[in-house]
């Protein structure tokens, strides 16, 4: 087990690393000089190649990137925004914890909410706590988180006023933010339990376990939603990094300052570092969110721990299993 | 003679066998009154976009500047926007961009997951691990990042949007159907293919991908309404596709700054994205119940 553990980590500075640079390339090609957009319309152009010099635009690629990723992973310096000239790597530490909170909070009441909602609608099949269940999930897996965010504006905050439109100052401010986005995730939630549910069901290790004359009870909890939840704790990891996507928009139409705001207004202003920053940071926290996830389902899943134990001969068994 | 009439009767059956599947599986979608009414929906709203040039009240470019910000009315149904342009013939001229760009996103990912998918899975060893690895690096950041960081690079159009939401999925898309395809590949008829000498490329698309397609019907049905939703949130942000084009989130996106007073400039087009989407997720769950061999009788 420690092993894998070990080896899933060493993984993922790898594959942190890999990111870090396909980010980079992907900004390598965004059209649009920062140091012209820096001085716009006021510098000359001897003042312009002075500051592309100066801010290392002008060197190779691989200069620029070997600088960038020696900066990043050995110095922990992400370098400093071209418009605000305040060090990256500070801001983020103010913004990634709301960022954090929002999405944790999204994530525990789209869960809390939408996993029971879901185990209960497969319950009572084809009755009306499931239809419900049904119509509500399908109309909210259907709309788009950012126009429920304003419409929810419109109704609370400017009609009946009783939240504030944006900022952070208060914990009215967060309902909404939280709420625009746990909407579509207990929607998705309840969607996957139910089915995942209906699935066990109808297994056969449920009809045995009734049919020896275990209580419905017992049935239910000891042998029936062990099973369902395994699919669907492996599924919160994608979850939480819908969420921190779908963060970046909300995050915009309720100026929230977190790390999405921070991202669109450097997207705007063609401030590399600060666009590179927030994508890298974001990405990692999925891969370590991930990685998180994975280790829990293995732990708690039997059949996943016995390929850990035994992980090197995993492959040799499958192409045993070919040949 | 006779040999030959069993033979014959025999495919005949088949044939027949086959075409009953079908005509299964479209009963039981048509007797699912769900899936039903997600067909009618969609149905009617893919016609309006065509016809949008007949049905439409007024020329969506036109600005009436006698009805800015107009409330709707017998004249223009959905109001006006900020320079008193129509907001329905906006909507159904916008629905030409949105729906295409989901239905092509949805597709191009089908066809990249299931031709990588199968080839990765089926080939095996070194191939796959390179792009097992490469999946993993790009599906390290969350997709709807992905397609913001590369719409920012690429710029704002529809090709560019295309590209910047499909390379975000692909990860996903490759990883499932090469699941698939490792399952696939230790079937009987792929043994016997190979006992017949077939080559590898033969296997993987002639052999294996009819039998992998069926099983993305009812995913591929479901992203196309991902899709629409992911491009509008694309151009709300400002990037994707962006105005004039009558797009439904770019249409969104330049109404948010009269939201306070003029909300239902907001409402119709949100509606539209709504009942869209709605419409192929309820054919998506119909096809999923009429597919599902677990479901049958």
């Amino acid at each position: 087990m420690w092993k894998y553990v070990l080896k899933r980590l060493f993984w993922l500075i790898i594959i942190s690393i890999c990111v870090a640079i396909l980010i980079f390339s992907i900004m390598w090609f965004v059209p649009g000089d920062p140091a012209q957009i820096m001085l716009a319309g006021t510098g000359t152009q001897a003042e312009i190649d002075a500051l592309r010099d100066r801010l290392g635009l002008s060197d190779p690629y691989l200069v620029q990137l070997g600088r960038f990723l020696y900066n990043a992973f050995i110095r922990f310096d992400l370098g400093d925004s071209y418009v605000y000239k305040v060090p990256v790597i500070v801001e983020l530490g103010h913004r990634f914890p709301r960022t954090l909170i929002l999405g944790l909070l999204t994530m525990i009441i789209s869960s809390g909410i939408g996993i029971p909602l879901g185990i209960n609608a497969a319950m009572n099949r084809n009755k009306f706590q499931d239809q419900g269940v049904l119509v509500f999930s399908m109309i909210f897996i259907s709309v788009p988180q950012f126009w429920i965010a304003l419409e929810m504006m419109i109704l609370f905050a400017v009609k009946l006023r009783w939240l504030p439109t944006s900022g952070i100052d208060s914990w009215k401010c967060w309902i909404m933010p939280v709420l625009s986005g746990a909407l579509s995730g207990i929607a998705m939630n309840a969607r996957q339990s139910r089915s995942a549910v209906l699935e066990t069901i109808r297994a056969d290790f449920v009809t045995t376990a009734r049919a020896k004359g275990v209580r419905e009870q017992k049935v239910i909890y000891k042998h029936m939603l062990p099973n369902a939840l395994m699919p669907i704790i492996n599924g919160l990891g994608n979850t939480v990094c819908t969420m921190v996507s779908g963060s970046v928009i909300i995050e915009t139409v309720f100026a929230f300052p977190g790390v999405g705001t921070y991202m669109m207004s450097a997207i705007g202003g063609r401030d590399y570092p600060v666009v590179r920053g927030c994508v890298l940071m974001l990405a990692i926290f999925a891969a370590v969110v991930n990685l998180i996830v994975d280790l829990i389902y293995g732990y708690l899943d039997p059949r996943i721990k016995a390929q850990y134990v035994n992980y090197g001969s995993r492959g040799a068994g499958r192409k045993g299993a070919s040949a | 003679m006779n040999e030959q009439a069993v033979v014959s009767d025999a495919a005949a059956k088949a044939r027949k066998r086959k075409k009953s599947m079908f005509v299964q599986t479209v009963k039981r979608l048509v007797k699912n009154k769900v899936s039903l009414i997600g067909f009618i929906i969609l149905f009617i709203i893919i016609l309006a976009v065509i016809l949008a040039d007949v049905l439409a009240p007024c020329d969506p470019e036109y600005m009436d500047y006698g009805a800015i910000h107009a409330l709707p009315s017998a004249a223009h149904p959905f109001g006006t926007d900020n320079l008193g342009r129509d907001i329905l013939s906006r909507l159904l001229v916008g629905g030409r961009y949105s729906l295409s760009l989901g239905f092509i996103c949805a597709f191009v990912s089908l066809f990249v997951g299931v031709f990588f998918g199968n080839l990765v899975g089926y080939l095996g060893g070194r191939v796959d691990m390179v792009v097992m690895r490469l999946c993993d690096i790009f599906g390290a950041i969350p997709g709807q990042l992905l397609a913001i960081v590369i719409s920012t690079a690429l710029g704002s159009g529809f090709i560019n949007t295309i590209l910047a939401m499909t390379v975000g999925g692909f990860p996903n898309a490759i990883r499932g159907n090469r699941a698939l395809a490792l399952k696939e590949r230790e079937m009987e008829y792929l043994e016997a293919a190979r006992a017949m000498n077939c080559s590898k490329m033969k296997i993987v698309f002639k052999h294996m991908m009819p039998n992998t397609i069926p099983i993305q019907i009812v995913g591929t049905t479901m992203s196309i309404g991902h899709a629409i939703i992911g491009a509008a949130g694309l151009s709300f942000i400002g990037l994707g596709i962006q105005l004039p084009t009558p797009e439904w989130g770019a249409i969104l996106s330049g109404s948010r700054k009269y939201v306070m007073d003029y909300p239902h400039e907001m409402l119709f087009p949100g509606l539209a994205i709504l009942i869209t989407v709605l419409a192929i997720n309820m054919i998506g769950d119909g096809l999923r119940d009429a597919l599902d061999p677990k479901l049958k009788n």
